[in-house]
């Protein structure tokens, strides 16, 4: 990647966007799944994904953290994970989206990995080697994600009418999603040129490879791309994320500062 | 849904060099997810380096009722351990 020097205070502003919107992402995404904790359609599943969502969690500690600590006011990671307005969070829109059933939590979580695992891959490249640290760490836990939302996605996809009724059914759901992964601005464009971070067009060639081949084996059809929404990497949300926010900040906000 | 899939059993190996343990079992539709499963299961907290599993109804277990003659017999034989040796002093701690 290219080395070139920022204005520090432009990097800096356009580096903290892109941790919170990477913090925000695993941290939406971490709750959302955790919300299946004890309705998992098995036990084994039950664990595999509250497993899955901690290891969200766990990154968000991690990039939330280094958001607070470049920005510099003193805000920690549970301040900026607890404290903040709907309209305040980075995250994709995709993301939020409700859990729905099984398939159609399985087929977020696949989209979402294989995009995730490619921005992971090469991050482990970026110029700041803070950043490169955590995506390294995270990288191992999200190939295991990838390998487990992607066999899944191909055994129901590729197993009953009822499986590959539903798969599909949440795949023409959630595509209109996927291209918000996709679209840079000043910021990324910023952060790329200095080789921080990868620009989100150049992830695309990998992810449509990825999720051809595993749509074809699970014999699934993609839907044409067509108008894709965005807005939450900007904060502009669905309706969805303020009902996630008041169940995930409410101890925080009812009672804060509270400790167990 | 889990009441459709066989039961497997689970064999960790904790580090290098030590045996598969048996830790439990699980449900899975095949070798493969009883894999991923254990994997999610039973090595959350750095438990293992190895895994096997295998079809509960693959393993043949002795009877519990043939409990005596199977090994009641065993019990009294004193002369089966080697406890009827000197050690010469020189050999040491054995």
């Amino acid at each position: 990647m290219a080395t070139a020097t920022l204005e520090p205070t432009v990097a800096q502003a356009a580096l903290v966007e892109f941790l919170l919107r990477i913090g925000d992402n695993t941290l939406i995404l971490g709750h959302r799944v955790s919300e299946w904790c004890g309705r998992g359609p098995a036990l084994e599943e039950d664990i595999a994904l509250a497993n899955t969502a901690l290891d969200l969690i766990g990154q968000t500690q991690l990039w939330l953290g280094l958001a607070g600590e470049v920005e510099g006011q003193g805000r920690s990671a549970d301040d900026l994970a607890y404290l903040r307005d709907g309209y305040e969070f980075r995250n994709i829109l995709l993301v939020e989206r409700p859990n729905g059933d099984f398939g159609m939590t399985l087929m977020r979580q696949f989209v979402f990995d294989a995009w995730h695992y490619l921005l992971l891959k090469a991050l482990e490249g970026s110029a700041d080697r803070r950043i490169a640290e955590i995506a390294e760490k995270a990288f191992k836990e999200v190939s295991y994600h990838l390998d487990r939302s992607r066999d899944l996605v191909i055994r129901l996809g590729d197993g009953s009418a009822e499986s590959h009724r539903r798969m599909q059914e949440a795949l023409d759901d959630l595509w209109a999603f996927t291209g918000e992964m996709f679209v840079g601005d000043a910021a990324d464009a910023a952060l790329a040129e200095a080789g921080v971070i990868p620009e989100p067009q150049s992830l695309k060639v990998g992810w449509d490879e990825i999720v051809s081949d595993t749509l074809t084996e699970a014999t699934l059809k993609p839907p044409a791309d067509g108008y894709m929404h965005k807005g939450g990497r900007r904060g502009v949300h669905t309706e969805h994320l303020g009902y996630l926010l008041a169940e995930m900040q409410f101890l925080q906000r009812a009672y804060p500062g509270a400790t167990w | 849904m889990s009441s459709e899939w066989p039961l497997w059993e689970v064999f960790i190996r904790g580090q290098h060099g030590l045996n598969h343990r048996h830790v439990g079992s699980l449900h899975a539709p095949d070798a493969e997810m009883a894999i991923n499963n254990a994997r999610d299961v039973y090595t959350r907290r750095n438990e293992g380096v190895s895994i096997w599993v295998v079809r509960s109804s693959d393993i043949t277990a002795s009877a519990p009722s043939e409990k005596g003659p199977l090994f009641d017999p065993s019990n009294s034989k004193v002369y089966r351990h080697p406890t009827f040796f000197d050690i010469p002093d020189e050999v040491g701690h054995m």
